[in-house]
């Protein structure tokens, strides 16, 4: 085992330092929360940045402007871009996460010459549409169907979770091609967000931002062409990114809390809260978790380095990431006190909105496969437990 | 960056498990707790034998050459055989009390208080490192022998503050490495005793039918049982990261000393946390004689406590971290 980068790592980091610190500083002003168009102009600026320094698409292939680079140089990526305060992928995330890579492996010639450099280079912005009302868990029994008209697809349903759907430019979408099979009856469709018949309806979160929206589609015609992959192959084109995970994730969030948790110590220190054993040490025990899951991000990258998964990896880490969340939103309760009834901090006692970023835990043991459903997969293909019932 | 274990570690790894699970039965275990001070000689010398307590030294003072990441390595194998004895102490004298890295003496290690002590393996021990400052190693004084012991296989004696002699005086230079090299030993152990308390409850999971099932299939029991290996998994990073961080430190700078400490001690709180949420998992999961000493979980769980009380103690742990914020 061994920490210590490479020469040619430790390289790459100073040179990525050198363009951070120039290209940081002439940054504009962070738009304000729910101010979707701002947030967009303001993400793809920086992405366009990025990607004009090669370093948009640390693990896309280079022929679409990417950097093909190792799973460790892509986690410096990730420390310094974070440890420096630079912006995160914000409404790329779809795009540049998922959607690309999924046409990358998936998507014909022509799919990959129209829409992949757009993307990473931040012209082209991407929702998702997979989970619906009552396709959450269970996503195989989706129902938003797709009927077959000549050179289109006719699509009719709903869906749920689209993340900044109203700013967006593609959606990568699962549809219902044969209603009479469940994990072989769906397709997966590029919808351009501006075809009529799409109506959303934003949805306001715990933390009271409308991140997210419900999306109607009546009768919405998509070209045929825009399949990706075989019809009724799109549940295996939809699970292909899952296998070529590298364990980067987390890293920037990961990165952020453990500072979060170093500055509420400062909050207390300066609030009073300090004084209360039970604070320091209940703060020590998170520090100490988040450290731990620091360690085991960089081992599940050195396991998918090595095995091209992480296995069972990511969902162990989501597990242990959201109990210290928890147990930091519990210690952030305890110190704020009072302070904790303003989702504002008062006064200028952090730069962090705690109190929101204690709420926003929340959301951790259910986004991207709920902590039931990652505990069933640490039982089951970890263990060996037996399942529940056969699943269908 | 690479904290996968590299080939070596692996067959590190397996030459002992293939050891201890030859060697380290429950019967053999039953066996060693009546030995006098609950240590079992010529077991001790066998350890010795395969490097357990010259890993780190040089082949030069006959050692084996190894880091501490390796360290770990091992000691996280001792804790998963639940192995008797103050392995750890004796690992940690090795370097300056002659004898402990041969096996031919046993030595304890004890926090120093001003009051009477509890100590464990007294009747087994040669000699006593005594932490605090300054750290000392002395002979082994009188003691009481308690009847009942929180662990049946560490038996534990009480000692009269003023029976202790002054001893011999530890380089300072040497103390804290040893608090450091304690708290992540420790901690390694403690992995282990989380992963044979998740082994053990897994099988039994797998095995145990009520209803017409096996109850592992239930997910009230997997999800406890998922809880307990992500739990122990992460641990087992954690230590792994924070010895590397040691081992390349003694190289060439890379941290601060003080972030050792830290890493060490932030390794040992999550790897007793997990050890007692997986020992406290495989009681339940085996229901009524998961309360018995039928079966071996709650040797686990006691073992766990015993750790948390020993080298510095769980509390000191937390204050290392405490201190950094």
């Amino acid at each position: 085992m061994r920490l210590r980068s490479t020469p040619a790592e430790e390289a790459f980091r100073s040179e990525l330092r050198e363009w951070l610190g120039v290209h940081l500083a002439q940054l504009p002003a962070h738009p304000a929360a729910d101010d979707w168009p701002a947030q967009r102009e303001y993400d793809t600026a920086w992405q366009r940045q990025l990607f004009d320094a090669a370093y948009a698409g640390m693990a896309w292939p280079k022929a679409y402007g990417g950097r093909e680079s190792t799973a460790n140089e892509e986690l410096i990526f990730l420390e310094e871009t974070e440890r420096a305060g630079a912006p995160y992928i914000g409404c790329n995330f779809v795009g540049t996460l998922h959607a690309g890579p999924t046409i990358a492996a998936e998507g014909t010639a022509e799919q990959k010459e129209r829409h992949l450099r757009p993307i990473l280079r931040g012209d082209h912005v991407w929702c998702q549409g997979f989970s619906e009302p009552e396709a959450g868990s269970d996503l195989a029994s989706l129902r938003t169907r797709a009927v077959r008209d000549g050179d289109h697809y006719v699509v009719t349903g709903q869906k749920i979770w689209t993340s900044h759907a109203h700013v967006a430019d593609y959606c990568e979408m699962l549809v219902r091609t044969d209603p009479d099979s469940k994990h072989g009856g769906i397709s997966w469709l590029i919808m351009p967000m501006d075809s009529p018949g799409i109506e959303l309806r934003p949805l306001r979160t715990l933390t009271g931002v409308s991140e997210f929206n419900e999306m109607f589609l009546d009768e919405v015609r998509i070209p045929v062409e825009n399949l990706v992959g075989a019809e009724n192959d799109g549940w295996r084109v939809a699970m292909v990114t899952f296998s070529f995970e590298r364990g980067t994730a987390f890293v920037s969030e990961l990165l952020g809390s453990m500072v979060m948790a170093r500055d509420l110590a400062e909050v207390a220190k300066a609030m009073g809260a300090w004084d209360d054993q039970s604070i320091r040490r209940d703060l020590a025990i998170v520090v100490a978790e988040l450290e731990s899951l620091w360690a085991y991000t960089k081992r599940n990258i050195s396991t998918a380095a090595k095995t091209g998964t992480t296995g069972v990896g990511g969902s162990i880490f989501k597990l242990g990431y959201h109990d210290a969340r928890l147990h930091l939103a519990d210690v952030t309760t305890r110190v704020l006190a009072r302070h904790g009834l303003a989702l504002d901090d008062l006064g200028t006692l952090s730069r962090f909105d705690h109190v929101e970023r204690s709420l926003y835990a929340l959301s951790l043991s259910i986004a991207a496969g709920t902590s039931q459903i990652q505990r069933n997969i640490v039982g089951e293909r970890l263990l060996g437990l037996p399942k529940e019932r056969a699943w269908t | 960056m690479d904290l996968t274990l590299d080939d070596g570690q692996l067959a590190l790894q397996e030459e002992l498990r293939r050891f201890l699970t030859n060697e380290m039965t429950p019967e053999r275990r039953r066996a060693m707790s009546a030995e006098p001070g609950g240590v079992d000689r010529a077991f001790w010398l066998r350890l010795a034998e395969m490097g357990v307590f010259s890993l780190t030294l040089s082949e030069a003072a006959g050692g084996v050459g190894l880091g501490i990441d390796d360290a770990t390595i091992v000691f996280e194998e001792l804790g998963r055989a639940l192995v008797p004895g103050p392995l750890v102490a004796t690992f940690l004298a090795a370097g300056f009390v002659d004898g402990a890295a041969d096996g031919t003496i046993v030595v304890g290690a004890v926090d120093r208080g001003p009051e009477d002590l509890v100590v464990e393996h007294l009747e087994a021990l040669d000699r006593i490192l005594w932490s605090g400052d300054p750290a000392t190693v002395t002979d082994v004084p009188r003691g009481r022998l308690i009847t009942r012991p929180l662990d049946p296989t560490t038996p534990v004696s009480h000692v009269r503050a003023t029976d202790i002699g002054p001893g011999d005086t530890v380089d300072p230079a040497l103390r804290d490495g040893l608090l450091r090299h304690a708290s992540l030993l420790v901690a390694a152990f403690q992995v282990g005793l989380a992963q044979a308390a998740v082994d053990l409850a897994t099988d039994y999971a797998k095995s145990r039918q009520q209803f017409g099932r096996a109850i592992g299939s239930f997910q009230a029991l997997k999800h406890l049982l998922a809880d307990a290996a992500a739990a122990t998994d992460i641990a087992r990073a954690g230590v792994h990261a924070a010895a590397v961080a040691i081992n390349e430190h003694d190289d060439a700078d890379v941290e601060p000393v003080a972030r050792l400490d830290v890493l060490a001690a932030g390794a040992r709180i999550v790897a007793s946390r997990a050890a007692h949420v997986a020992a406290t998992t495989c009681i339940q999961v085996h229901g009524g004689m998961g309360y018995t000493w039928e079966v071996e979980a709650h040797l686990l769980l006691k073992r766990s406590m015993v750790l948390d009380q020993s080298l510095g103690g769980i509390a000191s742990a937390e204050r290392t971290v405490e201190e950094s914020l």
